[in-house]
């Protein structure tokens, strides 16, 4: 086991790199960081001296990949390449573009967007398992085919309509909880139930129908057939035996996206106005942030591989057939 | 069909791409007007042409022909393709664009153009594209949303609703008139709707009866108790419901803003209209742009194995671990940084904003085509172990061409569900895209950014909501349609789900 993670690590090296020399490519190698001032200093008649002053504050004066005025060892490690993307390998964001040390930033923000995304991802999780399974117990009767007919129309719309409506609704119809806002503690629940309400709802859609797939298909298999042959009732056929065994593919699905709920939802907290990693990105995309778009897209791979080693772990944990090696 | 037929059918369709192409030089000659080719365009042309083509190569080809025949036969997947092919139509008409020329006053031909490029859609919409307002105005309102301080002749002042300038600009007295105009309007575009529903119908229905050899009654008949194999009275029903809508749009567009306008006085009804191409160039080019890469690499990887497999695979899980919104938001901002430091590019600013959506699709497309490769990896590295696989092995065929007799026609049911069941998602990727400030162009029509305008007035009171309701309708029909559609089309092409 132990083994095998720690394989499984070393394999996520090689992706790390990869993810890195393409956000490398992307920031640098693209534009230049000269083109980059440019843009930020505004386009017209902007002075060669201004340029260089920008460049100098951030850190992009350097060259590129190989600093040839330097000695040693320097000479690798004075560039851009070195200073702003091999560092982000120690979880060493530096600063971002308006000076402001990201890894703190990051560790501060991070509690906000958890306080939505978590109870969001666990409450949906069971609302959706909850009507799949209803869906599946009257499979082929009307409430069935008008379930899915349901969950096609909730799909259709898109999740900002969700969001809109229901900031609408409960926020300015029946004035229960403020529209938008953040407090510290436990004063942070008013804020926190309308997006948690609307992130399950926006997800009812999809979420059942892909449940309903995967219960669907687990009970047209044999032992589900000899459950019911031995004379087991509907219900606990479908507890006792179709849940559990649909529990493997719902692991998949849902073990890679535990890490990400760190990072949150970029649209949410916006709307919402929650201080944390989703509104982060947002502003810096707006502001032009290169710097902490580099950095949250380098941490949105580590937490990806993160899960994905975390899934084939609980594979161990609830599939007794499987055994990593 | 035999090959003739197919080939006849072949010539067929480029004498009509002939035919559309001399008619639009002959019209652009007429006019004066500049055609422009926006790049989006020239892949729009190239994918409604490769669509054709798979129509008519399919058509000859059984079991190409059955499971289409077999979406046909569902009556709400049939339903879904009539309100799409709307869509695409009017997606289409908007795809042909120039620029107006310029009087210059020398006499002379004009030398210059109009910066603005214009398409077909915008010709026929001319009236909705000109009368624009003030400020905001309700659906229907004949007076503007907000007050306006006026000085009469007099020299007295006072803070009213103004009239709108088009808006029900044709009554004398709206407070008396308006709901009875409103109504005959609706009469009359009911009237015009049946009207152009009957002279679209008949065609079909004399074609219906010649193949099946009826006469009218018969096959009218036939049609409506759904005696035949393709439920033919849905699409039917569905036309008469467009056609409908059509009527209505016709008689009361031209006299007040069905759905209102926006800050700066645009009709929200005409952007919503044009908002119909940015959505369908992004749901369709997309997939079009990626799927030689995921088709290559994914079969490449599964039936080479080895290496290659090694190399495939490490490309696609780098690229899979960075969060789609994020790559595509740091991709989408060095677009914007190079794009500012090149104007040169580009002509018009329509050109600019065309070459920031066909980056988008590109972007869109490289974080998208990880899954469908996976998929055709897995469905290759089965495939090569089959017994006839092995045999031409043994025989020594080459690989190029065991891929392309043998691996290729049997994933391509993969690539089919995985196009179609993609563009909804696309749809809706877009809107939020454009919220979040990385979508298309904010100069361009599309419904993500008819949205974000619209948000900025939710706290107005009483609040504007028209442009969100416009929005809403128009993606939601879409996305529903295509939602529906995909179901349709994975039901008959996955084997799975056929045996049962």
């Amino acid at each position: 086991m132990l083994a095998y993670i720690v394989r499984r690590l070393l394999y996520a090296v090689p992706i790390l790199i990869g993810v890195n020399l393409l956000t490398f490519l992307l920031f640098f190698v693209v534009n230049t960081p000269d083109d980059m001032a440019r843009m930020q200093l505004g386009m017209k008649r902007v002075s060669e001296e201004a340029i260089t002053n920008w460049k100098q504050e951030r850190g992009y004066d350097k060259p590129v990949i190989y600093n040839a005025e330097a000695e040693g060892v320097e000479r690798f490690t004075e560039t851009i390449f070195f200073q702003h993307s091999v560092r982000l390998f120690v979880f060493d964001f530096g600063r971002s573009d308006s000076g402001r040390d990201i890894g703190h930033d990051i560790a501060e923000r991070m509690w906000p967007s958890l306080a939505i995304a978590l109870p969001t991802f666990v409450i949906g999780i069971l609302v959706n398992i909850t009507f799949a399974l209803l869906m599946v117990f009257f499979r082929a009767t009307y409430v069935d085919l008008w379930g899915v007919v349901l969950c096609v129309i909730l799909m259709s719309i898109s999740g900002l309509f969700y969001i809109i409506g229901g900031q609408y609704l409960v926020g300015k119809v029946l004035h229960l909880v403020p529209i938008s806002g953040y407090d510290d503690g436990i004063n942070a629940i008013k804020f926190v139930i309308l997006p948690v309400l609307i992130g399950v709802i926006s997800g009812i859609g999809s979420g059942t129908r892909w449940y309903r797939t995967i219960f669907l298909e687990e009970s047209g298999k044999d032992y589900v057939r000899t459950a019911r042959a031995k004379g087991l009732s509907e219900l606990q056929v479908l507890f006792r035996h179709v849940l559990r065994n649909a529990l493997i593919p719902i692991l998949t699905g849902a073990v890679v996206v535990l890490p990400l709920l760190f990072m949150g939802s970029l649209i949410m907290e916006s709307f919402f106005g929650i201080p944390g990693l989703g509104s982060y990105t947002i502003d810096a995309i707006n502001g032009q942030d290169f710097a902490i778009v580099r950095a949250m897209v380098f941490l949105g791979s580590v937490l990806y591989i993160l899960g994905l080693l975390l899934t084939d772990i609980s594979y161990t944990l609830v599939d007794p057939r499987i055994r990593l090696q | 069909m035999s090959p003739l037929s197919a080939r006849k059918g072949i010539f067929m369709l480029l004498g009509l791409l002939v035919a559309l192409g001399g008619f639009y030089a002959g019209a652009m000659a007429f006019t004066g007007a500049k055609p422009v080719l926006l790049w989006t365009d020239a892949l729009v042309y190239v994918l409604v042409v490769a669509i054709v083509g798979f129509v008519l190569y399919a058509r000859s080809r059984e079991h190409l022909r059955d499971p289409w025949r077999q979406v046909f036969r569902r009556r709400l997947g049939l339903a879904s393709l009539v309100v799409l092919l709307a869509y695409v139509f009017i997606g289409l008409l908007d795809s042909v664009h120039f620029r107006t020329a310029v009087d210059t006053g020398e006499g002379e031909r004009p030398a210059a153009y109009a910066g603005e490029v214009l398409s077909v859609l915008d010709l026929v919409l001319t009236p909705l594209r000109e009368s624009s307002e003030k400020t905001y105005s309700a659906p229907f309102a004949t007076h503007s949303f907000a007050k306006e301080t006026v000085e009469y002749p007099d020299g007295s002042r006072a803070r009213i609703y103004p009239r709108l300038r088009h808006g029900g600009a044709h009554l004398a007295d709206p407070e008396r008139e308006h709901a009875a105009d409103i109504l005959a309007k609706l009469a009359w575009g009911s009237l015009l709707g049946l009207i152009i529903w009957v002279l679209l119908v008949l065609p079909l229905v004399a074609w219906l009866a010649r193949r099946w050899r009826m006469s009218w009654n018969v096959a009218l008949g036939r049609i409506f108790r759904g005696r035949c194999d393709i439920p033919w009275w849905v699409v039917l029903l569905t036309l008469a419901v467009l056609c409908l809508l059509l009527g209505l749009a016709l008689v009361l567009a031209p006299h007040y803003h069905v759905f209102g306008t926006d800050k700066v006085g645009e009709d929200v009804f005409y952007q919503s209209l044009k908002s119909i191409r940015t959505g369908l160039v992004i749901g369709t080019l997309t997939t079009l742009i990626m799927l030689p890469f995921a088709v290559l690499l994914g079969i490449s990887a599964g039936y080479f194995r080895g290496w290659v497999d090694d190399v495939i695979q490490y490309l696609y899980t780098t690229l899979n671990s960075i969060p789609g919104v994020l790559l595509i938001a740091a991709a989408v901002l060095m677009l914007q940084v190079y794009m500012a430091n090149h104007p040169e590019l580009f002509e018009t600013d329509a050109q600019r904003a065309d070459l920031r959506l066909f980056f988008l699709c590109v972007i869109l497309g490289i974080t998208s085509w990880t899954g469908l490769c996976r998929m055709l990896r897995g469905e290759a590295l089965k495939l090569r172990e089959v017994d006839y696989v092995q045999a031409a092995t043994a025989f020594g065929v080459r690989h190029g061409r065991i891929i392309g007799r043998h691996i290729q026609p049997n994933v391509m049911h993969i690539v089919l569900i995985s196009v179609v069941l993609d563009f909804s998602g696309l749809v809706l990727a877009e809107a939020v895209l454009s919220y979040v400030g990385v979508g298309v162009d904010p100069t361009m029509y599309s419904w993500g950014n008819l949205i974000n305008g619209a948000r900025l007035e939710m706290a107005r009171e009483p609040m504007v909501w028209w442009s969100l309701l416009a929005a809403f309708v128009f993606m939601f029909v879409l996305v529903l349609a295509a939602n529906l559609f995909a179901d349709a089309v994975r039901d008959a092409f996955d084997p799975r789900l056929r045996k049962q």
